[in-house]
């Protein structure tokens, strides 16, 4: 049976405040699970908490809605037990650049192959618009008592750190281009990363759709080629490098979207295949049961007293 | 040397004592592998401090005719390989027993001794004297408690014995442990050939290094004269017995019961089992070191939901971080094993010494109410079954299962005979055939509150999960006659777990007819059976502390003692909870050593004799 964009909805309607960035993401979302054809039961979505986490009860594939800051973990377990799966992971920005801060850096390190999408308005929506990690330093959204005292921290560049192989950003009301980009991230063999931009009409009055519009274009528009293959020299590389950081912090007049940084590095499934026997194929959640009494035998010998 | 009684040769302790790092370990495994090689029931436990290097560590080797329980204050001999350990040790070698030491350390001022912290400094300052004693004064004490010191220069001897055998300098000093070991075991008058068989098999990786070690543990068997009244033999065949601690056996007993994926943050004691499986492939555990233990017991819980038997090891500081996605687990009823590995606490406490102080943190660490279960292991057997069971548990009744072990079992190896693996089944918990469509994952039609299982990714079918309240199919929802339905379905787990195990499974009772019994927990077990003894005294062994067992019957009409390693009596509060029953006289012990057989013995005895007050702590150990 042909798979239609219908079929990646569920029958729960969204509880979001209207004109909330949340609809384009989950809307860019199913799209892009629909055009790639993934059977919606081959996919697990997992989020953690907040208004972003509930993105996973609105769209029918297996949807994990974990607790605050955990997206990351419960994806990785989901994803390393089942390899055959395609795993999105999804936190906002206090999920995924606060309190979920330490896995962004662990899973960086790792280059599972998922892909994470960071839901940023720069405010804590549920909790009633308190300063997120990604708010600027000084800015004071309405619901705030007084100016923001941290900066902001950068998630384009904290993923170039951590070793994230896919980094783009994305608008959450260019659902086109989104849809596109979370295409390429699913695609992409590795750790992909979108930072989505999206208003907060409720709470955040400075960055709202208006003052976004004019200033977001498309970096791939422009010629921006973000491509890193393994064989790239160092010079050529260190040139990159620094033109990512470039388009990176660029903020203001002008907010670059697209495919910043794509590199090429050995999954963590693959490098686990190295040292376990048949894996990926023999993943815990897919190798079926039997041969438990043969691998406990196994290590049983290795304490025998005398052979 | 008139007046000293000659030791019991069916049974006798080896300590060996020296410098973390300095190879003791390996040396008490060979001591240990060339007795059980000869047939000895060995057991050997390790002492060590938070260091990596230098600072005072021991092992105790017991090797007796018949399997042991436990270990004993004082030794048979004590092989110090340095100054420290001589004054560490004063007062602990039975009379008649032996003290092999190297001459040169007996010179050494106490003050010289600069990895012996002030508060030990100051006490042994005062046992020997006062001032800052030569170790010399050591020795004479040893010798009027009838102790006979034989004087060993283990690194001339190293030398001449490398000499021997064609071997330079820097190569005879790597060989001391195996020096050390010959010589203990040559004044045993011990057969060389098991302890030729040993080396054989610890180097058989290193063939050169092996020829090497058997050429001159043969040399030292050459050189040192067996003691007078002293002649261990060997005492039967190995036969297919096992040599393993407790957290190599906690690791079979998981992979026997299908353990697929196992994260882990490393973590004094805990990092043992996911260390030892990340070493052994042919187990077939997928071992992730993460960035902590947020992510360690996240990801197994994501393992679990994808249909992997996941379980996780962990400590008390790591527990603590474990404790939110604990309760995530329980509200979305995931099969999850946490082996607890109990070591002193709080806080950070003795990070390298056993107690047993997380019991009424394991019972209910998480926010709000959800079922788990909690068991504790005794010995390396109960490791291994506990291990698998729980394994099992969690996956029949879809919930966290927290397995507590501690130090002193992580720690302790033992021989024992091989575990009948083959007895252990594969619970796969109840699996939902061919779901279609939207799958009520957490269906109210659940026998014993367990809803049929299918795991995420299952194709053609689908459904949510969600650490909020939820209905059937896994959507969040604030309903109030929903939210009692699940609360109640999920706490019906825990009565249908209790029914399906059964008492038998709950408890054990060691002579339960006798007036005074004694209850423990966990690893006390061992040493309350060896020091009650011809005692009018029985035991109790409670083995699941969640699900607790109905003991009514058993405890009525008795006087009642509790044994733990704890300061405040937690097993004590959660029996009176329980059963309504105090216990007339509590015996704790929370200095982070293992109690002695002599302790324990003593207090028991106390207790008979109508002198042990209402609460006792036990204080032995170095």
């Amino acid at each position: 049976m042909e798979l239609k964009l219908a079929d990646y909805k569920s029958d729960l309607a969204p509880d979001w405040c209207p004109g909330c960035g949340d609809y384009g993401i989950l809307s860019a979302l199913q799209t892009a699970l629909y055009k790639l054809g993934i059977e919606p039961s081959r996919a697990v979505l997992v989020s953690g908490i907040g208004c972003s986490a509930k993105t996973v009860h609105y769209a029918a594939a297996y949807g994990v809605h974990t607790l605050h800051g955990r997206p990351l973990p419960v994806a990785q377990g989901v994803k390393l037990a089942n390899p055959e799966l395609t795993v999105v992971a999804m936190a906002g920005d206090g999920d995924g650049m606060g309190i979920g801060a330490g896995h962004f850096v662990g899973v960086g390190r790792r280059n599972p192959d998922l892909l994470y999408l960071i839901f940023n308005n720069e405010v804590y929506g549920m909790t009633k618009g308190q300063a997120s990690p990604t708010l600027e330093l000084g800015a004071q959204p309405k619901s705030l008592a007084r100016p923001n005292l941290q900066s902001k921290v950068n998630p384009l560049m904290l993923a170039f750190a951590a070793g994230f192989t896919f980094i783009a950003r994305g608008y959450a009301y260019d659902v086109k281009n989104l849809a596109r980009l979370i295409q390429q991230g699913i695609e992409h063999k590795g750790l992909a990363m979108i930072d989505v931009l999206q208003p907060c009409p409720t709470y955040n009055n400075l960055h709202t759709r208006e003052w976004f519009a004019p200033r977001v274009y498309d970096i791939q528009a422009e010629g921006y080629d973000p491509r890193v293959p393994r064989e790239m020299g160092d010079a050529e590389r260190a040139e990159r490098m620094a033109r990512f950081t470039l388009r990176a912090t660029e903020w203001g007049e002008r907010i670059p979207t697209g495919v910043f940084w794509q590199a090429e590095l050995p999954s963590f499934e693959e490098r686990l295949g190295a040292f376990l026997p048949g894996y990926p194929e023999t993943g815990p959640a897919i190798r079926g049961p039997g041969g438990e009494a043969e691998r406990a035998r196994a290590l049983m010998r290795g304490h025998r007293v005398a052979e | 040397m008139g007046g000293m009684e000659r030791p019991k040769l069916d049974d006798f302790t080896w300590r060996v004592g020296g410098p973390q790092g300095g190879g003791i370990e390996t040396a008490a495994t060979l001591f240990a592998q060339a007795l059980a090689r000869g047939g000895w029931w060995v057991s050997a436990r390790r002492e060590y401090h938070s260091n990596i290097m230098g600072r005072h560590s021991y092992l105790d080797v017991r090797a007796a005719r018949r399997p042991t329980r436990a270990f004993f204050e004082r030794v048979d001999l004590l092989a110090a390989l340095d100054a420290e350990t001589l004054v560490r040790h004063l007062d602990e070698v039975k009379p008649g027993g032996v003290l092999v030491y190297d001459p040169g350390a007996a010179r050494t001022p106490l003050s010289k001794l600069a990895m012996l912290d002030d508060a030990a400094k100051k006490r042994l300052s005062e046992r020997l004297g006062g001032g800052d004693p030569p170790l010399e004064r050591a020795l004479e004490r040893y010798r009027t408690a009838g102790v006979r010191p034989v004087p060993l220069a283990l690194a001339p001897l190293a030398r001449e014995v490398a000499e021997a055998v064609g071997a330079d300098a820097l190569t005879a000093r790597k060989t001391l442990n195996t020096v050390a070991v010959a010589a203990s075991l040559a004044l045993l008058g011990y057969p060389l050939e098991f302890l030729d068989a040993a080396l054989a098999d610890q180097f058989a990786a290193k063939p050169r290094v092996a020829e090497l070690n058997r050429k001159v543990a043969a040399e030292v068997y050459r050189r040192v004269e067996p003691l007078e009244g002293w002649r261990v033999s060997a005492a039967g065949t190995p036969g297919e017995r096992i040599y393993l601690n407790g957290s190599h056996a906690s690791a079979m007993g998981k992979v026997a019961a299908g353990l697929g994926f196992m994260s882990y943050y490393p973590i004094t004691p805990a990092t043992d089992e996911p260390f030892y499986l990340e070493a052994h492939p042919e187990a077939g555990v997928l071992v992730v070191q993460v960035e902590d233990e947020l992510a360690a017991v996240n990801m197994a819980i994501g393992a679990s939901m994808a249909g992997a038997r996941a379980a996780l090891t962990t400590s008390g500081p790591g527990f603590a971080l474990m404790t939110e996605a604990l309760g995530f687990a329980g509200i979305t009823e995931t099969p999850l094993v946490v082996s607890l590995y109990q070591r002193g606490g709080p806080s950070t406490g003795l990070p390298t010494r056993t107690e047993q102080g997380d019991l009424r943190f394991a019972l209910g660490a998480g926010h709000g109410d959800y079922p788990r279960a909690v068991l504790a292991s005794a010995n390396v057997e109960d490791a291994f079954a506990d291990a698998a069971l729980a394994m099992n548990l969690a996956a029949r009744f879809q919930l966290p299962v927290v397995h507590l072990m501690d130090k002193h079992l992580a720690a302790t190896t033992r021989v024992v005979e091989p575990f009948d693996v083959g007895s252990v089944e594969l619970d796969p918990g109840v699996v939902a055939e061919a779901p279609e469509g939207v799958f009520p994952r957490f269906s109210l039609a659940a026998e014993g509150g367990v809803s049929p299982r299918i795991p995420v990714g299952t194709p053609g079918a689908g459904y949510w999960i969600t650490s909020d309240e939820h209905d059937e199919v896994g959507h969040i929802t604030e309903d109030p006659e929903l939210r009692d339905a699940m609360m109640e379905k999920r706490a019906a787990k825990l009565a249908a777990l209790g029914e399906w195990l059964g008492p038998g499974a709950m408890y054990r009772a060691h002579n339960p007819e006798a007036g005074t019994l004694v209850l423990g927990w966990g690893s006390t077990e061992g040493v309350a059976l060896e020091a009650m003894e011809g005692l009018d005294l029985g035991y109790v062994q409670v083995r699941f502390l969640l699900p607790f067992p109905d003991l009514e019957a058993l405890l009525e009409g008795k006087r009642l003692v509790v044994l733990e390693y704890n300061q405040s009596g937690q097993f004590a509060r959660l029996l009176a909870q329980e059963t309504g029953r105090r216990p007339d006289h509590l015996i704790v012990k929370y200095n982070g050593r293992p109690m002695t057989i002599e302790e324990v013995r003593a207090a028991f005895e106390a207790v008979l004799n109508g002198e042990a007050g209402a609460h006792t702590v036990l204080r032995a150990g170095v």
